[in-house]
């Protein structure tokens, strides 16, 4: 069975996941509808910055955040200017990195699925009255869910499984920063492969089954998208 | 109340230049080759191209000037895309209502109970759209634009997507709307039957610029245009049928033309219908033939004549208050001497009934 120490880590993972995937749902759905829509030509730079995560050594992307997070870095010396507490080590400041590194995995889906709808169901509404607003949340939206769907699943199940950022930017406080990863990586460095065990095979068969979830109601979609 | 409109657009390899005024009641037909801008103008007129430059003015209000822009959300509109456009996440009612709640009515059932009575699609509302043919979705889509009672409707192409079969299942329906509402309709079509079926009025238009405009009878007769050069050339002519003769089934139909006799089936007296009389069936002589097998037999005066290079000329005749195309070959030219100014008898050999 898994200590109480195990299950902290699975808790505080969860709810890093879910905090992260709310977060990346709120900002990437207007940067996935602009990227989208625009005819910038430089689009294709922010793409690149958007899919870095997905090529970056988790390490290299963590030891950045861990400067910019840091009381001298940008963001850290912000917050603290504005009376709040340093970034570094702390459950937020695993927010911060883990909303950067599964920023590609929400996006691309939702940009994908914006471009799918295409302009003309956009047109169609605007004739039917619709304001901008109002045709993004009754027609886009809804004609993007597969989109979301994916993104949302996506979003949590790579926070799930992060392990290099966390390791770089939030250590390994048990209680506040250790996630599921990093004490799976405990337990086999003491040679304690029974936890380890309990642990892993309960990541795999979450993430297994968020997937499998996610292909077959896509599946369903599509059918009904025709 | 009339539709003013001038634009502007430029797209690079592709121009649209245009000024127009168009009657504020009836249908206005936009014909021309694909990619004349045919459907460009819809979307200016739409408002869905940012970037055409002019003035719009739909039955006193202004939509675009050079001071100001109405966002097509705000324009009292209601657009029939070429190709069937339901919201696929909702059913079809859900479709029907959706421009409804948000026009100025606010939900007014009144209107939207006509426009599913007009489009006869009372069955489909609780289907979802892909359950629907073509031919049923573009129904919903002009009841879905016409519940929200636009001051002015667009349709662009609306049965070009569709086969032989469905097209004739929804012309009876704009023909209906048609007769039975007054608002202004602006139908873009390449297709010369829809055209003479539809259109009171007509816009020719090529590359982007406008050939011709006018009533459809004076536009489909002008021997300048290419319309009237094309091997199937008509006339379109308007009348009320003002005798039944149940012994023959020969209906009487009194036209500007004069009374035209035709076997159309049986209809009803003071029924309007649109005749068509193809140039090819219509031949002159220089006396009024006796005997003759042709039921309608006219006096006529040539107005106009071109040549058409396959050994055919086209004539413009002049007959009561209407004009016909004739369509005969040089050779009776020549030897008749057919000439501007020259009166003659139309001989009309068949007269078809449109829609």
């Amino acid at each position: 069975m898994p200590g109480s120490a195990d299950l902290t880590a699975l808790w505080i993972t969860l709810q890093l996941a879910a905090v992260s995937t709310l977060i990346l749902l709120v900002l990437g759905t207007p940067l996935a509808w602009w990227l989208a829509r625009t005819q910038w030509r430089f689009r294709f730079v922010v793409e690149a910055m958007v899919a870095l995560p997905l090529v970056l050594p988790p390490t290299v992307l963590g030891f950045y955040l861990l400067i910019a997070l840091g009381p001298e870095g940008p963001i850290g010396g912000l917050v603290e200017a504005l009376g709040g507490q340093p970034l570094a080590f702390t459950f937020s400041g695993l927010v911060i990195g883990s909303v950067v590194y599964s920023m590609p995995f929400v996006v691309q889906p939702l940009q994908n699925a914006f471009s799918a709808v295409g302009r003309r169901p956009m047109e169609v509404a605007a004739t039917l009255r619709a304001s901008p607003m109002d045709r993004f949340f009754t027609v886009a939206v809804p004609l993007a869910a597969p989109g979301f769907l994916t993104a949302a699943v996506l979003g949590f199940a790579h926070t799930l499984g992060e392990f290099g950022v966390v390791l770089m930017i939030g250590g390994n406080i048990p209680g506040s920063t250790q996630v599921v990863s990093i004490a799976v990586y405990d337990h086999v460095e003491a040679l304690d492969y029974t936890s380890a065990h309990w642990l892993s095979g309960g990541l795999l068969l979450m993430s297994m089954l968020m997937l499998m979830a996610v292909y077959a109601l896509n599946r369903r979609f599509l059918v009904v998208r025709l | 109340m009339s539709i003013e409109l001038a634009f502007r657009l430029d797209r690079g390899d592709f121009s649209l230049d245009l000024s127009l005024a168009l009657p504020g009641a009836g249908v206005s037909a936009v014909f021309g080759p694909s990619g004349c801008g045919k459907t460009t103008l819809l979307r200016v007129m739409a408002g869905l191209e940012r970037s055409a430059v002019g003035h719009l003015r739909v039955g006193g209000r202004t939509w675009q000037d050079v001071n100001q822009f109405v966002p097509p959300h705000r324009r009292a509109v209601g657009y029939v895309f070429q190709e069937p456009s339901l919201f696929p996440h909702r059913s079809v009612e859900g479709n029907l209502r959706y421009g409804l709640r948000r026009s100025r009515g606010n939900g007014d059932s009144a209107r939207l109970e006509q426009s599913i009575e007009l489009l006869g699609i009372r069955h489909l509302l609780g289907r979802r759209p892909h359950r629907l043919s073509g031919g049923e979705q573009q129904r919903v889509a002009i009841a879905r634009a016409l519940a929200m009672e636009p001051a002015l409707l667009l349709l662009d192409e609306p049965l070009a997507g569709l086969d032989q079969k469905r097209r004739g299942e929804i012309l009876p329906y704009l023909e209906r709307l048609h007769r039975e509402l007054v608002l202004p309709m602006i139908y873009v079509s390449h297709s010369r039957e829809e055209v003479a079926r539809m259109a009171d009025h007509l816009v020719v238009m090529d590359n982007g610029r406008v050939q011709a405009e006018g009533s459809l009878t004076d536009v489909f007769t002008r021997l300048d245009l290419a319309i009237a050069g094309q091997p199937g050339a008509e006339t379109v002519i308007e009348g009320v049928v003002d005798d039944y003769d149940s012994r023959d089934g020969v209906v009487r139909v009194s036209s500007d033309a004069g009374p035209l006799h035709a076997v159309l089936g049986q209809l009803g007296t003071g029924q309007h219908v649109r005749l068509q009389v193809q140039a090819r069936d219509v031949s002159v002589a220089l006396q009024a033939p006796q005997h003759s097998s042709i039921l309608n037999v006219m006096p006529a005066r040539i107005e106009d004549l071109a040549e058409q290079g396959t050994g055919h000329v086209m004539l413009r005749l002049r007959v009561g208050d209407a004009v016909l195309l004739s369509r005969v070959s040089r050779r009776s030219v020549r030897e008749l001497s057919l000439e501007p100014g020259l009166e003659v008898h139309a001989q009309v050999k068949s007269v078809a009934l449109l829609g």
